[in-house]
């Protein structure tokens, strides 16, 4: 799994991104109450907006960390906006993008150094 | 208790309230009624009034008439008039008490200001009598555009706008057609700071421009070189508030009006914190091109239910003649309206509202300015930085100020770091202030400040009453401190519902009534 300053995760299977928000990021927002996911089909560059997140403290968007197309979106999160609390990085994951440049995903920290980053905030 | 509370929604069940106070036979408080919702109280078969049968044929809808109920309860007039003065007496007002709401400015409203809004040449006036016969409201109009030019230093104002965002829109409305009028149109961006209400991002996206963030100084303020990275031939504008969300004066602010008119853009300014600086600086002298003035916050004019807001626009002379119609003229002989989009009004981008703007609100904001005058309304902000800075100077001990160097502004913002392993989180302390007998602050805003506390307690009150505010969050923050981590999870005790669920609220409205 890697991560962006932003709080995003990625985890690559082939060439697929799953795409989530952190545990941290999770933590921050507070009550995850209303989920906005991307369309299928819609083409992303590394750092548009993906999908908008709603707590009952703020509202935020969530930036693609990897160019690419939407394969798939995590529906499930309109009636259960709160599995982004219970599961950030695993149910409650976002969007599957379909990477253009896989070499992107290698960019991006990896735990340690995601871990280091939140450290020094 | 007989009546069944708001049945699809809220935990309301009495015995949430009343398990620490002196159990009632009935579940009554005292005087304070418990109210249930009009739906509930009221009858579907019966009416208030009297009406004698109508004379008419007994069918002339052919069959179309409504036979089964509308839906709508019957009460009595005395019925009716109980229902609204027990959910008043559940309310919070300035009225009652010191409202610290941070960006908000919730000062006094001045009963002169009622007593000159309710005289019949303003109140039982109708915006499609004829000009001939409203001379007065239109000269006081023209009076208050006056007053609003001259604090800010600007040549037009747009008077129509009906609140703060319906000015901001009104502004980038003006902008948008300045950049169209010039060959601008190309330009899609506006850029605002992180620390920006979340009104100026949103009226930028409801105006079709994508908005970009510009990143904030570790003193709280616009960063002038991240701004600068980012203006170009793409941006149409910036929006930037001054005095910022945090309480802080821009000291940058006339380098960010040169390189934002550099580089062809315009600078909103949003006017929510003019009362920090009203009669001290003109914004006009800043090179902001366009404000708009919440007169339901500097000008004194009620607010929320209290009334409708009014959010008059001051435009630079770059986008004067784009400034939306109605406004008011002066002849040598009286005063006139210019309606339509031709002449003088020609490039004017279009209207804001059907008629003339807020006229109570007008008639508020003008007798306020009246009765300060000049010198009192410079005070007003003199005051109103004070009295933040006394708040800022008597609880920084205790709790974290989010910029601890230099004075604030109009409000004081505090963080939570001073709240860092007492288990109590912002939320739980400002509900707390519930039960001390105070509003709380604006909370978690401006988003850039971690669990933000927010207090602006405006000129209007005393020196005793901003004590007895200190007195009581410092004995909070002591509580706190102390580990007395149950007096803040089950807070607010003191209130009617005890403390709502937001995130069930959010996640799973109930926004409609239903009979059972």
């Amino acid at each position: 799994m890697r991560f962006t300053k932003d709080h995003e995760w990625v985890e690559l299977d082939g060439d697929v991104a799953t795409v989530g928000i952190t545990a941290y990021a999770a933590e921050q927002l507070g009550d995850v109450v209303f989920v906005e996911v991307p369309d299928i089909g819609k083409t992303v560059s590394q750092g548009d907006g993906l999908a908008v997140v709603e707590s009952v403290k703020a509202a935020s968007d969530v930036y693609a960390p990897v160019s690419g197309e939407v394969v798939e979106a995590n529906g499930d999160l309109g009636d259960a906006p709160e599995t982004v609390n219970a599961a950030p990085e695993a149910g409650g994951w976002f969007a599957k993008i379909k990477v253009s440049d896989p070499s992107q995903v290698e960019a991006l920290m990896d735990r340690a150094a995601y871990e280091a980053y939140l450290g020094a905030l | 208790m007989s009546t069944t509370m708001n049945t699809v929604g809220r935990p309301t069940a009495p015995a949430q309230t009343n398990d620490f106070v002196h159990p009632t036979l009935t579940g009554a408080r005292g005087l304070l009624q418990d109210e249930a919702l009009i739906f509930e109280l009221g009858g579907w078969d019966k009416t208030g009034v009297d009406l004698p049968s109508a004379d008419r044929p007994a069918d002339d809808l052919d069959g179309l008439l409504r036979t089964d109920p509308i839906g709508l309860p019957g009460l009595s007039e005395p019925e009716a008039v109980r229902h609204y003065v027990r959910l008043s007496q559940k309310n919070h007002a300035i009225d009652l008490a010191l409202y610290p709401l941070g960006s908000c400015t919730m000062k006094h409203n001045p009963r002169l200001n009622e007593k000159m809004a309710r005289l019949p040449g303003f109140s039982d006036i109708h915006p499609l009598q004829p000009v001939s016969t409203v001379q007065g409201a239109l000269e006081l109009m023209d009076r208050l555009a006056h007053w609003l030019k001259t604090l800010t230093g600007m040549p037009a104002v747009a008077m129509t706008p009906k609140a703060g965002a319906h000015g901001e829109l009104c502004g980038l409305l003006a902008i948008k057609a300045a950049h169209e009028a010039n060959g601008q149109g190309h330009r899609k961006t506006v850029l605002c700071p992180t620390s920006a209400h979340g009104t100026n991002p949103a009226t930028a996206a409801f105006v079709g421009y994508s908005v970009v963030e510009i990143a904030q100084t570790e003193d709280g303020r616009v960063d002038l070189a991240d701004l600068a990275s980012k203006l170009g031939p793409d941006v149409a504008a910036i929006m930037v508030t001054n005095p910022n969300t945090c309480g802080l004066f821009e000291r940058d602010i006339v380098e960010i009006a040169r390189l934002t008119h550099a580089a062809g853009a315009y600078f909103y300014c949003d006017g929510a914190n003019f009362n920090a600086i009203v009669g001290r600086v003109r914004p006009g002298d800043l090179g902001v091109d366009a404000m708009h003035i919440n007169l339901h916050k500097t000008f004194s004019t009620p607010h929320g239910g209290g009334g409708p807001g009014a959010g008059p626009v001051v435009l630079s002379e770059a986008l004067a003649a784009f400034a939306p119609a109605p406004w008011v003229v002066s002849h040598g002989d009286g005063f006139a309206l210019v309606e339509e989009q031709v002449g003088e009004a020609a490039a004017a981008f279009g209207r804001m509202s059907a008629f003339h703007g807020q006229m109570g609100m007008f008639v508020r904001a003008y007798a306020y300015m009246r009765s300060h005058g000049a010198d009192g309304l410079r005070q007003v902000a003199e005051d109103a930085v004070l009295n933040a800075n006394y708040i800022k100077a008597s609880l920084g001990d205790l709790m974290s100020p989010a910029f601890p160097d230099g004075p604030c502004m109009h409000e004081a913002l505090f963080d939570d770091a001073w709240l860092e392993g007492t288990g109590v989180t912002t939320l739980d302390f400002a509900k707390a202030m519930i039960d001390e007998g105070f509003h709380p602050m604006t909370m978690y805003f401006p988003l850039v400040v971690h669990g933000a506390m927010l207090i602006e307690p405006t000129e209007t009150e005393s020196k005793q009453e901003l004590d007895r505010f200190v007195h009581a969050l410092r004995l909070l923050a002591q509580a706190a401190k102390a580990g007395e981590v149950d007096r803040f999870k089950g807070a607010p005790f003191h209130a009617p519902l005890r403390r709502l669920d937001e995130t069930l609220a959010a996640r799973k409205p109930k926004l409609r009534w239903r009979a059972e």
